[in-house]
């Protein structure tokens, strides 16, 4: 009871302050006719500290300058974990780099978009505009700290990319001055179209259903099911559905019943066997604590695997203490130079069952 | 014993309320939490070591009662039915207190019915979809805690004290509004479907997915309430004939950007904090969000923090190098928008098993991105015979409509579609007329009719016709 009258006295004097300073920034506001009262007028320091976008026009670039080769230290200290040494990694997001050519660049249509010969499409096989690299990276990128890079290391960034993709020669510098002659050279810059039916609600549709009613289709030919091997692909659906009702779910970790289950639904789960869905446990804990975001079962994400740990700590004498102190106090070392943060909030015993579960192999 | 004597959490509940397989609960033996306990807690109140004894009463009450079979699930003819002819554990016992649960929560019968990820989809959960349980809903409003999610860059319960909406741009007065603020003005409750622009982006190919929370799951519907867009705009003097579009913009890492278009939104879009008559969720932008009816998904901009008002659209990285269309010749759609009309039969759908034959009410989804649904029509056979389906009521605009339909099943094979047509004329294509059309590349906008395979032992099946 104390602690908590003490946590609301706190919050109490928190709100205080936050209601001193919304009084002192008030005291510049027009009041409005029509709602007396409500709102303010914002300050120029809070416009620019918010309106950090930028345009193709490139409204909203601030200045400043970069080169490929600064840009090519930054990348591998703080995207290339993610993204790959040179943009090309598949695995955590699609590729930033490939697919395009020299060719591209003079016609600003990437020719392997209608080829199909890329597997997979490429950041710099589809944005249009320079702007767009810029924005989204300084905004929101790296993943785990956005709004960390300057706007010089974000000039750096772009050049560093758009060098791979050999818009820009490697000793390039890109700057505010000359940003929008490189978007000239961008190589997907004449493959946008906006002439569809989905931009204004009142735009004509570009395809039409039919109305037919009867006699339609003279024969009806199935083109596609759901091939055999993924019955189970999205887990046993039986539990994804209610267990009574009309509409029970199949039992895909089995193969398809040899007759109608009948009234009593005989050979199905029933509600009598509801458990509690939640998942539990320490596979529970690894995907609710967040570890998911770095770590994956074989994969290798931002950390290393949950296999690849169990298979490095196998049988070694005291790795459930040394792993624990890991988890509570971070580390950075061992699978490479991005750290792991500290997990300080977890409980001894929630640590315990983690590092023993990923010491099983996520078992 | 009064609520002041003993309170339970939710945890202690489900201790006490999960059924062990094959297993029926059995009243607890009296007196089986001791008088001393009880005093404490009067006296001092329930802390974790307390409710620790309290759990533990409870589990050994659980277990010691013997573990009586389920009643049979046939009965021999005369006798009648065990459920009727034998007292219930419910009918004979005293039920739970008021407020038990003071933030209610499902039957534990219905823990089945969960938000769920397709796994290989995205390789990292915080910019990941979990798709909402369509096959076990009713009605057209999605349960707050079944709405979908779609994160780019994961979620946070933002400090709604500290929120703050800045509109700037081409306006009179960039201005501030705290949550009082907006709360003040004038509001408005509609009631909207939002859809993701990608659903059902994975069977624009071939069928992917088993079931209809994978196939349109990134759909759903709730009554949101706010202050109109105009009434904001207005309020800061926006210049609403230069300034055709609106930039929105999120408070969370990923800085979600995108541009709305103002000829086309104005009058409808909300800025609201509030779904299903409470506050939006943490998941669902809390406390703020964009409403923009019709639009796909992506658009709603979560925790909204700044609109700003231009007359250029913006090329954000979500409308310049994701949410594009790929066609055939190789060129992207850019900026398409709007939900077109579409439908799909949530019961029986993929993956559900029929018990026999006989009489069943199939029922559906429909909705347009631009306006009401007009009608709905249901085939048996794969789309050669079409039946017009009862819409349900009421029908609102940019909405879903719940259909059903009457269906005598012979146990022979069949095949079920619907197919929607809205208000505008505008009636739902097959996937071949899409694939005709866009290829199978776009990932986006796949309003096809869906089709479901009924097989003779009852199992429904993902299928694409022709």
């Amino acid at each position: 009871m104390y602690k908590l009258g003490k946590s609301i006295a706190r919050l109490g004097l928190l709100s205080a302050a936050l209601l001193a300073a919304n009084l002192a920034y008030a005291q510049g506001t027009q009041g409005s006719a029509k709602f007396p009262g409500v709102g303010r007028n914002a300050t120029p320091a809070e416009v620019a500290a918010w309106d950090i976008d930028v345009r193709p026009d490139f409204k909203g670039l601030p200045k400043g300058s970069g080169s490929v080769e600064q840009g090519q230290t930054i990348w591998e200290a703080k995207c290339a974990s993610c993204h790959g040494i040179f943009g090309e990694s598949n695995e955590i997001f699609t590729p930033i780099t490939g697919g395009t050519t020299k060719d591209d660049v003079k016609t600003g249509r990437v020719a392997s978009l209608a080829d199909m010969k890329q597997p997979q499409r490429t950041t710099l096989m589809k944005v249009p505009t320079v702007s767009t690299l810029w924005d989204y990276i300084y905004r929101a990128m790296p993943w785990n700290a956005p709004r960390s890079l300057t706007p010089d290391d974000t000039y750096a960034l772009v050049a560093f990319i758009l060098s791979i993709g050999e818009v820009v020669p490697d000793d390039f510098v890109l700057s505010n001055t000359n940003i929008a002659e490189v978007q000239a050279k961008m190589p997907n810059r004449n493959g946008m179209t906006r002439k569809h039916g989905f931009w204004n609600v009142k735009d004509k549709p570009d395809v039409n259903g039919s109305s037919c009613m009867n006699n339609c289709v003279a024969f009806v030919q199935i083109g596609s099911t759901l091939p055999d091997f993924a019955r189970d692909a999205h887990g046993n659906i039986a539990d994804q559905n209610r267990l009574y009702g009309p509409y029970r779910g199949a039992d895909t970790t089995k193969p398809p019943v040899a007759k109608l289950p009948g009234a009593a639904g005989e050979g199905l789960a029933h509600a009598k066997d509801t458990h509690a869905n939640a998942p539990k446990g320490a596979a529970a804990l690894f995907k609710n604590e967040n570890c998911s975001a770095c770590h994956a079962p074989n994969a290798k994400l931002v950390g290393p695997s949950i296999a690849d740990i169990a298979a490095k700590y196998k049988d070694q004498s005291g790795a459930v203490d040394k792993l624990m102190a890991k988890v509570k106090n971070g580390g950075a070392g061992v699978w490479g130079s991005i750290p792991m943060p500290p997990q300080a909030q977890l409980s001894d015993a929630d640590r315990k069952a983690l590092v023993e579960w990923v010491l099983s192999g996520g078992k | 014993m009064t609520k002041k004597q003993i309170e339970l959490s939710v945890e202690d509940i489900s201790a006490v309320e999960k059924p062990a397989n094959r297993a029926r609960l059995v009243k607890a033996p009296e007196h089986f939490i001791s008088q001393e306990l009880i005093a404490d807690i009067n006296a001092n109140g329930l802390d974790e070591t307390r409710r620790g004894f309290l759990r533990k009463g409870f589990m050994s009450a659980v277990g010691g009662a013997a573990a009586g079979l389920a009643a049979p699930l046939a009965f021999a003819a005369g006798e009648g039915d065990p459920a009727i002819l034998e007292k219930q554990e419910w009918q004979t016992t005293l039920g739970k207190n008021v407020a038990t649960m003071p933030y209610g929560v499902p039957s534990i019968y219905e823990a089945n019915l969960i938000r769920r990820e397709s796994p290989g989809l995205t390789r990292v959960s915080a910019a990941s979809v979990a798709f909402t349980p369509l096959q076990g809903l009713f009605g057209t409003i999605t349960p707050n805690g079944l709405h979908f999610e779609r994160h780019h860059q994961g979620w946070y319960n933002l400090n709604p004290e500290t929120h703050r909406l800045m509109v700037n741009g081409m306006v009179k007065n960039a201005r501030v509004f705290t949550m009082n603020d907006l709360m003040r003005l004038p509001s408005v409750s509609r009631t909207h479907f939002i859809e993701c622009g990608a659903n059902t982006g994975l069977e624009w190919g071939n069928v992917a997915v088993p079931t209809v929370q994978y196939t349109h799951g990134m759909l759903s519907c709730c009554e949101f309430t706010g202050v109109p867009l105009k009434v904001l705009l207005e309020e800061c003097g926006a210049d609403l004939k230069k300034g055709k579009f609106l930039l929105a913009e999120g408070g969370d890492g990923s800085g979600m950007t995108r541009t709305i278009n103002l000829e086309s939104c104005l009058e409808d879009t909300i800025v609201a904090w509030s779904m299903n008559g409470e506050m939006l969720r943490p998941e669902n932008g809390f406390p703020l969000r964009l409403v923009v009816p019709g639009v796909q998904g992506v658009s709603w901009v979560k925790w909204l923090r700044r609109l700003e008002v231009g007359d250029m659209p913006w090329n954000s990285k979500d409308e310049a190098v994701h949410y594009i269309e790929l066609m055939p010749d190789g060129t992207h759609r850019q900026y398409a928008s709007i939900q077109e009309c579409k439908s799909v039969i949530t019961t029986p759908s993929g993956g559900q098993q029929l018990l026999d034959k006989g009489f069943y009410n199939v029922s559906g989804m429909a909705w347009s991105g631009r306006g009401k649904i007009r009608r709905v029509d249901v085939s048996f056979d794969g789309g050669n015979n079409w039946r017009q389906a009862r819409l349900e009521t009421p029908v609102l605009t940019k909405s879903i409509t719940r259909f059903n339909i009457d269906w005598v099943w012979d146990g022979s094979p069949a095949i079920l579609q619907s197919r929607a047509v809205d208000d505008t004329g505008y009636i739902q294509p097959s996937i071949k007329t899409l694939r005709n059309v866009r290829g199978t590349r776009s990932i986006y906008h796949n309003n096809a009719i869906q089709s479901w395979k009924l097989d003779s032992n009852g199992e429904v099946s993902n299928v694409q016709v022709g």
